[in-house]
């Protein structure tokens, strides 16, 4: 294999690596606030896709304001989910909760399937992001160098939301002592709305890139890249923000790089992140970052 | 033997004159359905000791469903029926001659899902909780994933077929008492008490001396155990397997079912497993299309799956101790609650 290829595969990992990232920065977000393993977030990105889809193809927008609308469709998306659905559990057993969260997942999905059928859809890819860049011979497509730019950027802001802004400081106390938290007097659920919509954006932007990535979606399209993600953010450490971001690169990188090495395992690719989370929970249970597994600390 | 004992045996027996009575006298399709529901009671009341009597909140059973599907139909095809079927790679030579008749054919793949149950229990005991659901979950799919690659042993995608048809309603509902006897029994003797205790309080039953890995194991090898059996059942049922058979949504269903029965109840299982897999029989109408008052609705296809899961959420939201919540159906129970009908009529 020549330098070519493997710059290429670099490149091709890093941008599989940073959409998992941004998936897998919703369910650590989400999991350190509330303890709940968000089972239907892959599901939400994969709404995410089908409103962009909705935007252009029905609505006739511009590219970028599908894109937009999808986003912040997605977030309400997230926020509704978590009023309906989880909130009246907050104080029921965590079983009860991951169990409402699987209902959920299998409610999108077949909702999905009903309105938009389960033959996949094209998703119309605008052209700038269309095109492939020759660098010396080495092509690489747009979309793989403009994914971890955006990626990076989202995930900057993310930090200095988290870390310089009151509501920041708040999503990262939640993550302590809930309780403690509304003596205080926050107003508790609606930061963990907040932490709701920021993750359901994070997903649909993830989905977007995903959409553009691979151009044909269809309703279960959400299930494999939720799942990786949440590999990514257990490989991170759950609860770390950049620990999700680093274990989503780690596991796209690996998976690219191990078929584009290794051709026969090719079809095994799917099942890697599963090797990745058991050999985490083996032997180093807390990740990369995660100090405590009880307590998140973004 | 007692009165309570003798009361069990009679219902039992009663059980199977209703089989034996429908066997001859109702449909086909009637008698198919009770078929899986010997099935469903199987596998769910050995998911509800994982996730109700242990309390450890597992999504194993499609993966281990498809193993012991796949190990029963590999031991109880022919060797010429496999020759003809394995058309892209030959299948493993030792593997194509093993042949067996059905019965030890189900307990080899009981045991082997057992042995599998008893490797993945090891890395996701070590921690608490949710992580067991995400990597049993991402089990099932690795399962889907092997068995679609490994051609000279499960024939990939085109799966295996013209399985010979040994499950009857005997062998279904013959398994499923068998199950319900050695988990009730489990349920309630020392083991049992340990695995409530893990699921009330994990650092109580340590401090009390109970090794809660070892705990947790048994409930998961237990289970795995029944759940391959009921695996060779299923693909010796449908007589047709293949790697995308045994999806999430089994695994949903036997959800819904222990959910609804109560989580941790086995009586409540048993009773929900009737409910359930004939509610979503009587539910195919919402799939088909209506005329109500003149006005035609087109039947929608896959609308029974949203139902059911708006159905489970509400039911968290609403209904979570299910039917019979953590408590048993007992004879106790019963003769108390007519005493207490006569006291109340006099």
């Amino acid at each position: 294999m020549d330098l070519t290829t493997i710059l290429q595969q670099l490149v091709n990992g890093i941008s599989l690596g940073s959409l998992y990232g941004l998936v897998a920065i919703g369910y650590t977000m989400v999991y350190g606030v509330i303890r709940l393993i968000n089972f239907a977030h892959g599901d939400i990105m994969m709404v995410g896709m089908y409103f962009a889809v909705t935007g252009i193809v029905a609505m006739f927008l511009p590219w970028w304001a599908a894109f937009l609308l999808s986003m912040v469709a997605t977030a309400l998306l997230g926020v509704l989910v978590d009023r309906l659905a989880y909130k009246p559990l907050r104080n029921a057993s965590r079983i009860s909760a991951l169990i409402t969260a699987i209902g959920v997942s299998f409610f999108l999905e077949n909702l999905f399937l009903v309105v938009f059928g389960g033959v996949p859809k094209a998703f119309p890819v605008p052209s700038v992001f269309g095109g492939v860049i020759n660098v010396n011979g080495v092509i690489f497509p747009n979309i793989a160098i403009i994914t971890p730019i955006i990626a990076i950027a989202f995930l900057l802001i993310l930090l200095f939301i988290l870390h310089k802004t009151k509501y920041g400081m708040a999503m990262r106390a939640l993550s302590f002592d809930m309780e403690t938290v509304r003596i205080m007097g926050v107003n508790v659920d609606m930061i963990i709305s907040i932490v709701f919509a920021i993750g359901s954006f994070l997903a649909a932007v993830g989905g977007i890139f995903w959409a553009m990535r691979y151009p044909a979606i269809n309703p279960l399209i959400g299930i494999m890249p939720g799942l990786k993600a949440f590999a990514a953010a257990v490989l991170g450490g759950i609860g770390s923000v950049m620990g999700a971001a680093v274990g989503g690169f780690v596991i796209g990188l690996s998976e690219i790089l191990i078929v584009a090495l290794f051709p026969p395992l090719a079809g095994y690719k799917d099942a890697f992140a599963f090797l990745f989370l058991i050999f985490v929970l083996l032997f180093k249970p807390t990740g990369i970052m995660g100090e405590d597994l009880e307590r998140g600390r973004f | 033997m007692n009165k309570k004992t003798i009361l069990t045996v009679l219902s039992v027996v009663l059980l199977f004159l209703f089989l034996w009575y429908g066997d001859g006298h109702l449909s086909t399709y009637a008698m198919r359905i009770w078929e899986e529901v010997g099935i469903f009671l199987m596998l769910a009341a050995s998911y509800n000791l994982i996730n109700g009597v242990t309390g450890q909140f597992s999504l194993e059973p499609n993966g281990f469903v498809a193993i012991g599907a796949y190990v029963t139909a590999i031991l109880i095809l022919t060797p010429a029926q496999k020759e003809a079927m394995f058309i892209i790679t030959p299948m493993v030579p030792w593997l194509q001659n093993l042949h067996m008749s059905f019965f030890p054919a189900l307990i080899i793949g009981g045991l082997v899902t057992a042995f599998v149950g008893f490797l993945l229990g090891f890395p996701v005991f070590r921690v608490r909780g949710d992580y067991l659901a995400i990597v049993t979950l991402g089990f099932g799919l690795t399962i889907r994933v092997v068995s679609n690659n490994t051609v000279p042993i499960t024939n990939g995608a085109l799966g295996l077929k013209g399985l010979p048809t040994y499950t009857t309603i005997w062998w279904c509902w013959g398994w499923a008492v068998f199950a319900m006897i050695v988990i009730m029994r489990m349920v309630n003797s020392e083991f049992g008490r340990a695995m409530k205790a893990v699921r009330d309080d994990e650092d109580a039953a340590i401090a009390m001396g109970i090794n809660t890995f070892w705990i947790k194991m048994t409930a998961f090898i237990t289970a795995a155990f029944f759940e391959g059996v009921g695996g060779g059942l299923l693909a010796s049922l449908i007589t047709i397997i293949s790697p995308t058979m045994f999806t999430f949504f089994l695994t949903f269903e036997l959800l819904i079912i222990i959910v609804v029965g109560g989580l941790g109840s086995m009586t409540g299982t048993a009773l929900a497993t009737i409910v359930v897999i004939w509610g979503s029989e009587i539910l195919r109408v919402v799939e088909q299309p209506m005329d109500i008052f003149g006005l035609h609705i087109p039947g929608i296809p896959g609308m029974r799956m949203v139902v059911f899961s708006v159905l489970l959420i509400l039911i968290m939201i609403f209904a979570r101790e299910g039917i019979m919540g953590q408590k048993e159906f007992s004879w106790d129970s019963l003769f108390n609650f007519f005493k207490k009908n006569k006291v109340a009529q006099k």
